[in-house]
């Protein structure tokens, strides 16, 4: 059954249906919607709910909850993420499994509570300190955020590692229909590894520490190890020709209203094709660069001044030139505007 | 014919501790880890450990352990307690750890009545990272960053950490004890076995501080630094139940 929802309240319901058990948060706006859903569904799951005092205790509780080997989840917006980035570099070290969502908005700082898309560096290039990388997908609907959230799990447990759904204020307010799958369709894994008390085994220890330098190298070359196993989550999507004047790129909410200003195009006869970045760590790096190869020109627009853009020059063959255009701050580019980028950029010009 | 009177506890690996001569950490763990043999709590124990020189406390307990980032560790053990009510759950906590970078998390736990025990080791000093100013420092002590003693104009005051959160509702118990004398060390022994009834018993948040000597921090002989404990420490910290809300028989 289809019912209409909001992104933030789609994510949380998508959450308790694929077992979360534990939701630990701190309201931050554009994402309470997430929290006061969680405060009422938790209790008539069973399920633990906690408002704790800051970003940074939720995210050690979360360490926590997953260290004693259940579901957990959080969401916060992005200078609450900021704040959570202490702990997230505990999870991956300690290698615990959790789902974290930030719906981004303005930055840097306090900045404002519109959507932005100015965390893709925080969240796909580490964040917190040491080597890591933070498994991030980012949905551009409803329905889609509702569906990677309910993956997310399921991957958060196979790799023993946190990942991130980045989506944005636009994404977290608006109300789509929305399909969700019923009660009992995951059931999360009894996990050798977490603390449940030592009965008939030996202790089980979750740590990060490893004070020996060969020892902490060992263990950073297993984490490495893992994350080239990673590639089997890529995801994307892709509406492309053999042979494009330009190739639109772009992920989230900006992919959405990029994809109209291409259809529009499209029906006045351009050839421009459509390439989204569902994973954005790990990067489709082989599908976007087999792509670009068949165009003469790649477009990138975010709600930033270009951090996606960073990951897709990486990729594309030097001799296509890559062509961006950004809005930040939380302006949202209208369909409109980015028809006319494009447009222009087909006629030569920008 | 002899008897064995005394052996190490089963909650303890055996492996031998790295602590300086002289330092309390050792005698408290094994205060500890005798109380948790006693209620037969070996295979329910989920212990916190602290950052500072208790970080190693995982190679010493044979208990499930979890780290936690520095300060962090109420926050953990509320969330492991939450998710897993029949387990116990206990931190074990410096004074840097408790009543500085995690002081947040310590006031809300405290405020919350978690229903973990805390087990705080308060030696006025920042050990392991050689000998720094602690929240807990004494007036005019000299430290590694006070090398001109401890100014409270400059440095502020110490914090009294039983003091401040013995009165929050949601604390059951909490008193300051020390390890300095095998008279003291029976003492705290039994705040430790009433704290841990306190969570068997589901009464709320408590707390031990253990008034500990650091002589390598200190700059003095083990026997000097235990003196110090007892003739400068316990003044500033007095010793005693500052909250108990009473347990069933």
């Amino acid at each position: 059954m289809r019912v209409l929802m909001k992104g933030t309240e789609a994510m949380a319901e998508a959450a308790i249906r694929a077992g979360c058990y534990a939701y630990f948060g701190y309201p931050i706006t554009p994402q309470t919607e997430l929290i006061h859903y969680m405060s009422r569904r938790m209790p008539e799951v069973k399920g633990v709910f906690l408002q704790a005092e800051s970003e940074v205790s939720v995210i050690n509780m979360v360490y926590g909850a997953a260290a004693a080997g259940v579901r957990v989840m959080t969401s916060s917006s992005s200078p609450g993420v900021s704040l959570m980035q202490e702990g997230i570099s505990y999870l991956v070290g300690a290698q615990l499994p959790a789902v974290l969502i930030n719906v981004m908005r303005g930055g840097p700082g306090l900045g404002n509570i519109q959507p932005s898309q100015s965390d893709y560096f925080q969240s796909t290039k580490g964040g917190g300190h040491g080597d890591y990388k933070l498994i991030t997908f980012a949905p551009s609907s409803v329905s889609e955020a509702a569906s990677l959230v309910y993956g997310a799990f399921d991957i958060a447990e196979k790799y023993r590692h946190p990942v991130m759904i980045l989506a944005d204020g636009a994404l977290g307010q608006i109300m789509e229909p929305v399909s969700l799958p019923e009660h009992g369709l995951s059931k999360p894994s009894v996990k050798s590894w977490a603390l449940t008390g030592a009965k008939g085994r030996s202790a089980n220890k979750v740590l990060s520490f490893y004070l020996d330098p060969k020892t902490l190298e060992e263990h950073n070359l297993i984490l490495q190890e893992k994350f080239k196993n990673v590639n089997e989550e890529i995801k994307f999507e892709e509406d492309i020709f053999d042979d494009m004047d330009v190739l639109a790129v772009a992920y989230g909410t900006v992919a959405r209203i990029l994809r109209s200003a291409v259809q529009r195009l499209r029906n006045e006869g351009k050839k421009i094709g459509f390439f989204r970045p569902i994973s954005l760590w790990p990067f489709p790096e082989d599908a976007l660069k087999s792509a670009s190869r068949k165009s003469k020109l790649v477009f990138v627009s975010e709600m930033s001044y270009g951090q996606m853009l960073e990951d897709v020059r990486r990729v594309v063959p030097d001799d296509i030139e890559v062509k961006f255009y950004g809005r930040a701050g939380g302006v949202v580019p209208s369909p409109n505007e980015l028809y006319l980028k494009l447009k222009s950029l087909l006629e030569g010009g920008m | 014919m002899s008897n064995q009177i005394l052996e190490r506890p089963r909650s303890l690996t055996g492996k031998q501790f790295h602590y300086c001569p002289g330092c309390h950490h050792g005698i408290i763990h094994r205060l500890i880890a005798e109380t948790i043999d006693e209620f037969d709590l070996r295979e329910k124990t989920i212990v916190v450990q602290p950052v500072g020189c208790a970080v190693y406390i995982y190679e010493y307990f044979d208990t499930d352990v979890s780290e936690a980032a520095h300060g962090r560790a109420p926050a953990v053990a509320t969330a492991i307690k939450r998710v897993s009510k029949d387990k116990f759950v206990l931190t074990y906590q410096g004074d840097g750890d408790l009543a500085a970078i995690g002081t947040a998390e310590i006031v809300h736990a405290a405020a919350r009545g978690e229903n973990i025990c805390v087990f705080f080791v308060n030696n006025a000093i920042y050990g392991m990272t050689g000998g720094q100013m602690a929240p807990t420092t004494l007036p005019g002590m000299k430290t590694a960053t006070t090398p001109f003693g401890r100014d409270v104009k400059k440095q502020g005051y110490p914090i009294r950490v039983s003091e401040m959160l013995a009165p929050f509702d949601g604390v059951a118990y909490v008193e300051r004890v020390m390890v300095s004398s095998s008279k003291h060390v029976i003492k705290a022994k039994n705040a430790v076995r009433k704290a841990f009834k306190y969570q068997l018993q589901e009464k709320g948040f408590s707390l031990v501080e253990f008034l500990s000597a650091c002589p390598t921090g200190w700059g003095m002989p083990p026997v000097e630094a235990a003196k110090w404990v007892e003739e400068n420490m316990a003044k500033q910290f007095p010793l005693g139940v500052y909250k108990e809300v009473g347990l069933d028989d």
